[in-house]
């Protein structure tokens, strides 16, 4: 299984190097009206992280969001373009795009004073790839010689504890070997798995994960677990984006709403997750203090390509009928208040045209049209048992709402008021389960994410036979051959180019349909300035100024 | 008396056991809560094994539950998804919980047992009227909606209060949260102790007590109330339980890290460590104040001690 989902980072460089020059203009910062308070500290909203606080274990918003505040690894991908820029990499050095020789940085240490050296960086990525260590993020080593030995497929005892791919040159210098050619790798590495780790980590994992010592601009100043966070500015921050504020209180919020209300009320200075229930109040509340900016997350919805109903002579052409059904526009409008923007390629816009994102490739499929969605679904043989059920999980966000809008849609279009209905799942666990069973009967919700900004992240995990978040299942032998192209390819564009041609093969099969792609949303009261979503739609707390 | 609480202790086994094996499958019952675990994809396999294995998911129900009740006895809940050790989760959450479900206690006992007195002795006049209309309005609106109600008016509007909690919680903190919470059992001990009161002002020893010339408050106290809390703490007894286990809506709205909060989180996440742990301290918390309610009856009425 994890053979074939081979190069899911391979991917092109040109992506975010072009993306960079598109965007760099747009640099200056807006509201920079006060110069603010450096050694001022505000509060911000924050939520459980699901596991415990270690580099190669977080793998979900709010982990990462502290992870991102108080680590600095190798690259760093720019709040405001996602171009991989060199952080703590003096430089990275390969002549065969296999073998790489790394160099850190002088003068960076962690904030208990020990020195940030390539022992730092080996160390931590040798833990997160050991199989004993259950790090949820493992799989990000798994093209480092000898993955398979530190952390075997089937399960079975481990015989290394090291990947043998990493050697330690001398204090500041280190190698990596990979199994393939991988030119891209050095852009993979501002992922917040690729972190340092100080010694104590190692020493005493107790006392670490109690209170985490890192080396970036923030350091912890007390945590208690499942209520508040709290970071101060660290001052021998030797890096130049230094926070421009005195620290951040993280404060766990159940509610969304309650945390709205909370801002409201003058009690907490950001709220990085507009509950859906007071969109429509939001501009009047804040004015322009509401943010909504495009962030690296698109919705789909996908098919069980193992179930025979969804995968013979055919199929595509209801599925194809299923999208034009769809009125995206009134349900981003209405659900939504425009908080997503209707989708018409697999990607999202913060790619940037340059870094593979191409309006308007999902063509006439992904535009309302009633006619031709019963002409298309009765030429496909129609709805496979008359009816689609679109399975979601009904405890977070606001599943119910859209999906019952788009049934509504379906229904309205096929003037059959039975044609759509929705199928909910008690809980996340419950539905990843099904999903996991393969279980589903027609089609489901599905989102994601971008892990780092690249159009090989949108297109690869999801749709390569395979894939690690390949849920539906779906293969094409065609699609697979256009992304090894692309990864192999060293040019930049033709990468980014060979990668939208994969992306047509996704259209033409309908593989999942394109909803929406997410805005990410924040709100702040008076006393912040400068504040910004990166295109991970998490707030740049360093660059916020308080007062 | 000894007898009876030996009997009474007894009893409690059972239901201790099968109240935790239930919760115990009903969690199992939602599946494997490791696929949750990696968010939308899917966990690498050898990870998802190798926790399932360190969380004991692998054995079969049985095994896990005896392995299960086998830990809790020497005091070992295991340990929640996030790496922390349930016990550790219990001792942030229950303080907090136990400060709120006081709050909420006193306001039943002293607003809602005044009350009750007040209109007993006063029926069919004005007061009893208004307490009346008042209290089945309070019954009949929704804790969410007082919650919110409150939490709007008193937090935003007028800024009065914090509108949410802050994780030290408070006494001070906790008053509107507890009167939210206390709320409609608080109506229903109103309604209760009235009732009680007004049956038993026309009782033969209320009668004798004036007739020998008692002061009024002397013959309230010791004769009329006394007689008239028995069904007034069966219900503020059993409320204990309730309140603790119920506080989830209240804890949510003015995010109070307490019980309510760690169970809907461990629902979520379906932490079946964290679930059943949780429960267990709520089944017991339940077992023991039904028991103190019923010493408390022999207290006050020592009839039920020989019966």
């Amino acid at each position: 299984m994890r053979g074939a989902t081979h190069a899911r980072w391979i991917a092109c460089a040109a992506a975010m190097a072009l993306a960079a020059t598109a965007c760099g203009g747009g640099d200056d910062s807006d509201g920079g009206s006060g110069s603010g308070d450096a050694g001022a500290v505000l509060s911000s909203s924050w939520g459980d992280p699901q596991n415990p606080l270690e580099p190669a274990n977080t793998n979900e918003v709010q982990g990462g969001k502290v992870l991102d505040m108080i680590f600095r690894g190798l690259k760093r991908y720019d709040p405001k373009t996602g171009e991989a820029k060199d952080m703590l990499a003096e430089d990275i050095e390969t002549t065969d795009s296999q073998n790489f020789t790394i160099t850190v940085k002088d003068g960076w240490t962690f904030q208990n004073g020990e020195k940030v050296t390539a022992k730092s960086f080996v160390d931590a990525w040798n833990y997160g790839a050991s199989l004993k260590n259950n790090q949820k993020n493992a799989y990000f080593f798994e093209y480092i010689e000898g993955y398979d030995k530190t952390h075997p497929d089937d399960g079975s005892k481990q015989t290394a504890d090291t990947l043998s791919g990493l050697k330690v040159v001398d204090e500041n210098t280190f190698t990596v070997k990979l199994t393939q050619k991988f030119s891209t790798f050095p852009d993979t590495l501002g992922y917040n798995a690729f972190a340092p780790l100080p010694q104590s980590f190692f020493t005493d994992h107790d006392a670490w994960l109690a209170k985490p010592v890192g080396n970036g601009p923030y350091a912890v100043d007390s945590y208690t677990k499942g209520s508040q966070l709290s970071v101060r500015k660290w001052d021998d921050y030797p890096g130049e984006d230094k926070a421009q504020n005195g620290g951040v209180d993280l404060k766990v919020y159940t509610d969304n709403n309650t945390a709205y209300t909370d801002l409201m009320a003058g009690n907490l200075d950001l709220v990085d997750d507009v509950p859906a229930a007071q969109l429509k109040n939001v501009e009047a509340d804040l004015g322009d203090r509401y943010i909504n900016t495009p962030a690296g997350i698109i919705q789909t919805l996908s098919f069980p390509f193992y179930d025979e109903n969804w995968n013979k002579e055919g199929s595509d052409k209801v599925r194809e009928g299923l999208s034009r059904a769809i009125d995206r526009d009134q349900i981003t409008d209405t659900i939504f208040q425009k908080t997503r923007t209707p989708a018409t390629d697999w990607t999202s816009p913060v790619l940037g045209e340059e870094g593979g994102y191409k309006e308007g490739l999902c063509g006439d499929a992904c535009e309302y049209d009633a006619d031709a969605a019963k002409k298309l679904i009765q030429e496909g043989g129609g709805l496979p048992g008359g009816q689609v059920k679109i399975t979601y999980n009904a405890d977070t966000g606001s599943h119910k709402q859209w999906v019952d809008a788009v049934c509504n849609s379906i229904n309205n279009a096929l003037d059959n008021d039975k044609a759509c209905v929705g199928n909910p799942v008690g809980t996340f666990a419950d539905y990843r389960n099904q999903i996991t069973q393969r279980k589903m009967s027609g089609p489901f919700r599905a989102g994601w994410q971008m892990d780092y900004p690249l159009i090989q992240n949108f297109l690869q995990p999801l749709y390569y036979t395979n894939a690690s978040s390949n849920d539906g299942k779906w293969s094409n032998a065609e699609f697979d051959k256009l992304v090894d192209q692309a990864n192999a390819e060293s040019d930049t564009t033709k990468a980014v180019e060979t990668f939208q041609k994969a992306e047509e093969v996704v259209r033409d099969n309908m593989a999942a349909i394109p909803l929406w792609y997410q805005n990410g949303s924040a709100g702040y009261s008076a006393r912040l300035s400068d504040v910004a979503l990166n295109p991970f739609s998490v707030p740049v707390y360093d660059q916020i100024k308080v007062g | 008396m000894g007898r009876y609480v030996a009997r009474r202790l007894l009893q409690m086994i059972p239901v201790f056991v099968g109240a935790t094996l239930l919760i115990f499958l009903m969690v199992n019952v939602m599946g494997d809560p490791i696929a949750g675990l990696c968010g939308d994809r899917e966990c690498d396999p050898a990870t998802a094994a190798q926790l399932r294995r360190e969380f004991g998911l692998d054995k079969p129900v049985g095994q896990q539950y005896l392995t299960y009740m086998g830990n809790v006895f020497t005091g070992d809940f295991g340990t929640a998804f996030n790496g922390q050790e349930v016990t550790e989760l219990m001792a942030s959450a229950f303080p907090v919980t136990i400060r709120l479900t006081i709050v909420a206690i006193l306001f039943e006992i002293v607003i809602g047992i005044t009350l009750g007195v007040v209109t007993g002795l006063r029926r069919g006049r004005p007061v009893d009227t208004g307490a009346l209309v008042i209290t089945l309005v309070v019954i009949s609106v929704p804790t969410f909606v007082t919650g919110l109600l409150l939490q709007l008016l008193l937090g935003v509007e007028w800024g009065w209060i914090s509108p949410s909690v802050s994780s030290d919680a408070t006494f001070d903190e906790l008053i509107v949260p507890g009167l939210v919470l206390a709320s409609v059992s608080l109506a229903y001990v109103t309604r209760l102790t009235r009732t009680s009161i007004a049956e038993n002002t026309r009782a033969d020893y209320v009668r004798t007590a004036v007739a020998k010339g008692l002061p009024r408050h002397r013959v309230i106290r010791k004769h009329l109330l006394r007689n008239s809390l028995i069904p007034v703490v069966t219900f503020i007894g059993t409320d204990i339980g309730a309140l603790m286990g119920g506080a989830i809506v209240t804890e949510r709205i003015f995010n109070i890290h307490g019980v309510g909060y760690q169970l809907y989180q461990g629902i979520l996440r379906q932490n079946t460590q964290t679930v059943v742990g949780f429960v267990t301290v709520l089944v017991l918390v339940f077992l023991i104040a039904n028991l103190l309610v019923d010493l408390l009856y022999a207290v006050l009425d020592p009839r039920i001690r020989y019966a």
